[in-house]
Order: C-alpha cells, then structure tokens, then sequence
C-alpha cells in the first residue's frame, strides 16, 4: 500500500489528523506515568548514598532530555520551513517551543529542588545548568521572536535562524559533564549503557516514553490553533462543523 | 511501609514532592493553555466570518 506522506504536509489534512491522535498521545502518556513513577516509587529500591531524595531522577533525568530534543526537532522544523518555505513545517516549530520551554523549567526546577539537599545549594554557575539555563533562554527568545514580528511568514524565518543558530547548545548541554569539571554528576544514560539498577532503568525509561507521548500530544493539539489562525482566510477553514456552528 | 513514611521520604519529602508537585501542575496549566487557546481561536473566526457576512 502506497501512503502519500506529502498529503500530511498541507496543513488542510495535518489538521484533522492531529485531531484524531491528540487524545491517543495523551491517554498512552498518562497510563505510561502512572506505571513508571509507580515502579520508580514502589518497586525501586532506596539509593545507597542519596537515599530517597534520588526518587527526583524519575523526572529531572527524562523531562532534560526532552527540552533538549524538542529543540532538535524544533530547529529541524524550523530550518525546513526556511529552506523549503513548507507552512506546516514552520507551524510545527511555533508549536512544540511552549512544550519545550516548560520542560526546560522542569528540568531546571527538579535539578534545584535535588541541588540543594545534595549540594547544599539550589543553584551553581556549572556548566550543566548554565547551558540548561541558557536552552531555556533560547526557547523564550524564540517564542519572543516569533510573537514580535506581525507578518507570520517574515516571523517563521527570523525565528528559524534563531533557533538553527542556538542549536549549538545542545551538544554543549550534553557534554558539558565531560567538558568541563562539574559539580553536576556525570551522565545517567550514556551511549555505552548505564550503571542504574535494573527497576530505576525501567522506570526512567517509561517515565521518558510519557514524556515524549504528552509533549506530542500537547504539539499536535496546539498546532491545530495555530494552523486555524493562519489559515483562517481559506475556505476549507470556513467549511470545519466546529468553525460553521 | 505506611503512608506518613511514604510521604516523608527519609527527610527528602520537601524536595521530592516538591519537584513532582510542579510537574504536575505545570501539565495541568499548559492543557489547560492549549484548551483555551483553542477556544479563543475559534471563536475569533466565528466573529471574522459574521463581520464578513455584515459587510
């Protein structure tokens, strides 16, 4: 069976789409929380020199890798819709940079509330937070960028620059550990493996996968508004039941 | 293991449910974001479609 992909690429068609799997994402993710944060709190067992303050790594370890992806494939999008002048693809990276910079604020707020009963403190200019902090500047600046320039299209491009140009923070985030001598731990999850228990790897893992399925869950539903808003002066727009009531 | 154990976390209780605490309600706030946004954003287009027929 042959699909035409290039038939979800006209926002006309994306937007019934992303409709019907908003509630999909959205259900899978939260029975996915409340299996992983169950086996992260009940079945893993006590850290042998953080005790129960660890139990934060359920979320602080999954929601950093997140705010880091996204940006990825916000920048991807955005630099598509700069070379190939694709609405949809430009609409795309409006939509996951809110998504992205709450999680970027999880991260950081997790990594206080853990820094200071390890560290003694809620905040440290190291390198791993200062990118972090900096990452988190980013997606504000883009979502600044975007909302400062009235012609949308003109908007899309000055703020596909900024965020293919801050793409460069990401592999600093990711090897500032190693970079630099930190006070942050070395990385949980390294291309090689991990040295976690077996339980905290499984829910670590299942709180990531949730992660991911809400964070597209909330892209897809936001850019449905985002693509009515831009689109509004065409007729399929015109013709939706909820627009005709 | 009782609950008043659980919630205490060995001390940590603060920062544990304290990072969780916020992850929750930050999801909540952004659903709710996204809901209303989409609200607003159809209403608008109910009023820009009338003030066309108007015209």
């Amino acid at each position: 069976m042959a699909i035409n992909w290039f038939k979800y690429s006209a926002p006309s068609t994306f937007y019934g789409l992303a409709g019907k799997l908003v509630p999909w994402f959205a259900w899978l993710s939260a029975i996915l929380f409340a299996i992983g944060l169950y086996i992260g709190f009940f079945v893993a067992p006590t850290d042998a020199q953080q005790s129960e303050a660890y139990r934060i790594i359920y979320i602080h370890v999954p929601a950093s890798m997140i705010s880091m992806f996204i940006y990825l494939i916000m920048a991807g999008y955005a630099a598509l819709g700069l070379i190939f002048n694709t609405r949809l693809s430009s609409m795309m990276a409006s939509a996951l940079a809110p998504t992205g910079a709450l999680f970027a604020f999880i991260s950081l707020w997790t990594g206080a509330l853990w820094g200071k009963p390890m560290w003694g403190a809620w905040w440290v200019w190291d390198a791993r937070l200062t990118s972090e902090l900096i990452l988190l500047f980013l997606y504000l600046g883009f979502i600044a960028l975007h909302a400062s320039i009235d012609d949308p299209r003109r908007a899309d491009r000055a703020s596909a620059l900024l965020a293919i140009i801050g793409s460069v923070n990401v592999p600093i985030i990711y090897f500032s550990v190693k970079w630099w001598n930190t006070l942050h731990q070395g990385a949980t999850v390294k291309f090689t493996g991990t040295s976690m228990h077996a339980a905290m790897q499984q829910a670590m893992f299942t709180v990531l996968v949730a992660c991911w399925l809400y964070a597209i869950a909330m892209t897809l539903a936001r850019v449905r508004s985002i693509i009515l808003e831009r689109e509004r002066n065409t007729e399929w727009v015109d013709e939706l039941p909820e627009v005709k009531l | 293991m009782n609950w008043g154990e659980f919630f205490a976390m060995k001390g940590y209780g603060f920062y544990v449910w304290g990072s969780y605490g916020v992850v929750l309600l930050v999801f909540i706030v952004e659903t709710a974001l996204v809901r209303h946004r989409r609200i607003i954003t159809l209403r608008q287009l109910r009023l820009l479609r009338d003030a066309g027929k108007e015209e």
